[in-house]
C-alpha cells in the first residue's frame, strides 16, 4: 500500500495537519505568524546545507531553524529594532544566503518549485516515519508544558508569578516551531508552512467557544484541508502545497458564514 | 523567633530600575500568615513593582526577596484578553492549577459570579471580571495572596462585600495577603500592617501610626488623616460587626 506515492502524501499530510492543528493555536494567540515565517523562510538554508553535506533535510532544517530562533532571542536582547524589523530582516537575509548557496551548488539538481511549494511525489517512506515518530514527540513535549505556556499566552506575570515558569515553556515552544517546519517542508513547502499552521486555527477561531474546542476544530479543519488539497492535486495536477492552502482557505470561508450566522443571532 | 516560621515573603532593600530609572527603592517589608499588609501610596510610586519584586516576576533586582511558598495567588492590575483567544470563566479558573468543580463552583460563589461560569471573559463588564480574577485567586487555597487593587470597577456594595470577603479569607486560609488599594477607608479597617510608598517606604507601621506620620500627612493632606480620624469612630462598629460575623 505504501508504494502508492499518494497514499504516502495522504499518511504524510494526516500527521502533519494533526500536529499544526494545536501548534497553529498557539501562532495566533501568541501572535506568532511572522515568526513562524522567519523559521520557514530560513529553511530553504537548511535543505541547502542538507544537500551539500549530504545530511537528512529535515534534521538539518530543524538545526537551521533552531539557530536563526536563537539568533533572533539574541538580537531582540541586544538591539532597540522592532520586532517586526527584526524578524524581515532574518526572514529575507537567510533565504537570501540560502539563495546563493544553492548558486554554488551548481552540481546538484535542486527543485525548486517542490522546495517552496511541496511535492507529494517526494515524499518517502523514510519520510513518514520522520513525520509520525517527530509529530508524536513535538505533541508530546506540547501536552507537557501545556498549562504554563497557555497560561503564560493569557498573561505571562500571572503564570510567572504563581510558579509555572512561562520562560522555560517559550523557549521549548520555540524548538516546537523549528521542528514542526522541518518535517512538514516536503509535504507543504517552505512559503506555505505558516499558512497550514494559521488557517485552520483562524477557521477554528471562528467557531469554537473554548480552547480546546479550538484546538480539535484546528486539527479537523487542518484534516480537511489535506485531504481535499490532496485529492484536487492528484486530480488538477497541481502543487500539493497550495491545493492544501487553497481548500484550507476555502473552510475559512465556510466558517465566516458562521459567524455572520450569530451576529444575526445577537441583534 | 516562632514568627519566622510564619514569614511567607520577605523584602530586604529590595528595588528595581527600568530604563536607568529607579521605579522602586529601598523597600523592606514582610507578609506573614494571616496577616494583611497593605500598600499604599499616590500613582507611580511603586506599589505594582514591590508587589512583582515579591512575586518574583522582576528578576534583575536590588536587594534580595525570600520567598518561602510557592502558593501563590495574584490578581494583576491589568489584565487584557484578546479576541483570538476563546476563553470562559471556567477555562480561566484552572489556568494554573486543575481544580473540581466544586471547588470552581465555590469561589465563584463567594465572589457572587457563579451565574457567568460558562460566559466568555471577553463579554463580561470592568467589575464582573474583577470579582472573576478575585474567585480565581482564592479558589487554589494559597498561602500568599497578592492583590492588586483588587476591587477597582466593582460596585459600592460589592466592595465593601469583597473586603470583608478578603478579611474572612485570611482568617479562614490562615494566608497571608499583600493589598494594594487606593480606598483608604477600608484599607485602614482591615489592615494589620501599612506600607506607605513615594518611590521608597514613606513610613509603615500599624494603621494608626502611618496616619500619625507627617510623612504620610505630607503625602495624602490632611484631608486623609480626617478620614482616618472618621475611622476611628468607626472602629467600634466595624468591629462590632466583624465579630456578628464569626458568630454567624
Amino acid at each position: 500500500m505504501l508504494d502508492d506515492f499518494f497514499i504516502r502524501a495522504l499518511i504524510a499530510g494526516i500527521g502533519v495537519a494533526i500536529v499544526t492543528g494545536p501548534l497553529g493555536c498557539f501562532v495566533v494567540w501568541r501572535r506568532l505568524s511572522y515568526f513562524g515565517d522567519t523559521l520557514a523562510h530560513s529553511a530553504l538554508l537548511g535543505v541547502t546545507l542538507a544537500y551539500s553535506m549530504e545530511f537528512n533535510i529535515a534534521f538539518s532544517v530543524f538545526i537551521i531553524s533552531s539557530l536563526i530562533a536563537l539568533i533572533l532571542i539574541q538580537l531582540q536582547k541586544r538591539t532597540n529594532l522592532p520586532g517586526d524589523a527584526l524578524l524581515g530582516l532574518l526572514a529575507h537575509s537567510s533565504l537570501a544566503v540560502g539563495l546563493v548557496v544553492i548558486g554554488f551548488l551548481s552540481f546538484i539538481r535542486f527543485d525548486i518549485m517542490g522546495l517552496l511549494f511541496g511535492d507529494i511525489l517526494a515524499v518517502t517512506v523514510d519520510d513518514l516515519l520522520i513525520i509520525w515518530i517527530g509529530g508524536a514527540l513535538i505533541l508530546l513535549i506540547l501536552k507537557f508544558i501545556w498549562k504554563p505556556l497557555f497560561a503564560s499566552t493569557v498573561n505571562y506575570e500571572l503564570a510567572e508569578a504563581e510558579g509555572l515558569n512561562p520562560d522555560r515553556a517559550k523557549a521549548i515552544f520555540t524548538i516546537l516551531m523549528a521542528a514542526i517546519i522541518a518535517i512538514s517542508i516536503k509535504m507543504v513547502g517552505l512559503l506555505l508552512i505558516t499558512g497550514m499552521l494559521i488557517i485552520p486555527a483562524a477557521m477554528a477561531r471562528n467557531i469554537s467557544s473554548s480552547p480546546q474546542k479550538m484546538v480539535i476544530y484546528s486539527i479537523i479543519g487542518g484534516l480537511l484541508s489535506v485531504i481535499l488539497g490532496l485529492f484536487s492535486s492528484l486530480e488538477f495536477n497541481t502543487a500539493s502545497g497550495p491545493s492544501i492552502i487553497a481548500a484550507s482557505l476555502f473552510l475559512f470561508i465556510l466558517s465566516l458564514l458562521n459567524i455572520k450566522q450569530s451576529i444575526k443571532l445577537k441583534n | 523567633m516562632s514568627s519566622d516560621q510564619n514569614i511567607l515573603v520577605k523584602l530586604n532593600k529590595a528595588g528595581f530600575s527600568l530604563n536607568n530609572k529607579w521605579l522602586v527603592k529601598g523597600v523592606s517589608l514582610q507578609v506573614e500568615k494571616g496577616k494583611i499588609v497593605t500598600l499604599i501610596g499616590p500613582n507611580g510610586s511603586g506599589k505594582s513593582t514591590t508587589a512583582k519584586i515579591a512575586l518574583g516576576i522582576y528578576k534583575k533586582i536590588d536587594g534580595s526577596v525570600e520567598k518561602y511558598t510557592n502558593k501563590v495567588g495574584y490578581v494583576p492590575q491589568k489584565i487584557s484578553i484578546d479576541w483570538t483567544l476563546p476563553l470562559r470563566v471556567n477555562d480561566f479558573m484552572v489556568l494554573t492549577e486543575s481544580l473540581d468543580e466544586k471547588t470552581i463552583d465555590e469561589a465563584l460563589s463567594l465572589t457572587g459570579v457563579i451565574h457567568l461560569k460558562d460566559k466568555n471573559l471577553g463579554d463580561l463588564s470592568g467589575g464582573e471580571f474583577q470579582r472573576v480574577l478575585l474567585a480565581r485567586a482564592i479558589s487554589k487555597k494559597p498561602e500568599l495572596l497578592v492583590l492588586d487593587e483588587p476591587v477597582q470597577g466593582v460596585d459600592f456594595t460589592g466592595e465593601i462585600a469583597l473586603y470583608e470577603l478578603i478579611k474572612k479569607i485570611s482568617d479562614e486560609l490562615n494566608c497571608g495577603i499583600l493589598l494594594i488599594s487606593h480606598d483608604l477607608h477600608t484599607v485602614m479597617s482591615a489592615t494589620d500592617h501599612v506600607v506607605c510608598l513615594n518611590g521608597h517606604v514613606c513610613c509603615s507601621g500599624s494603621p494608626m501610626d502611618v496616619a500619625k506620620n507627617n510623612e504620610y500627612k505630607a503625602l495624602f493632606g490632611e484631608q486623609a488623616s480626617q478620614i482616618l480620624s472618621r475611622y476611628e469612630h468607626r472602629h467600634d462598629h466595624i468591629h462590632t460587626s466583624e465579630g456578628e460575623i464569626k458568630k454567624n
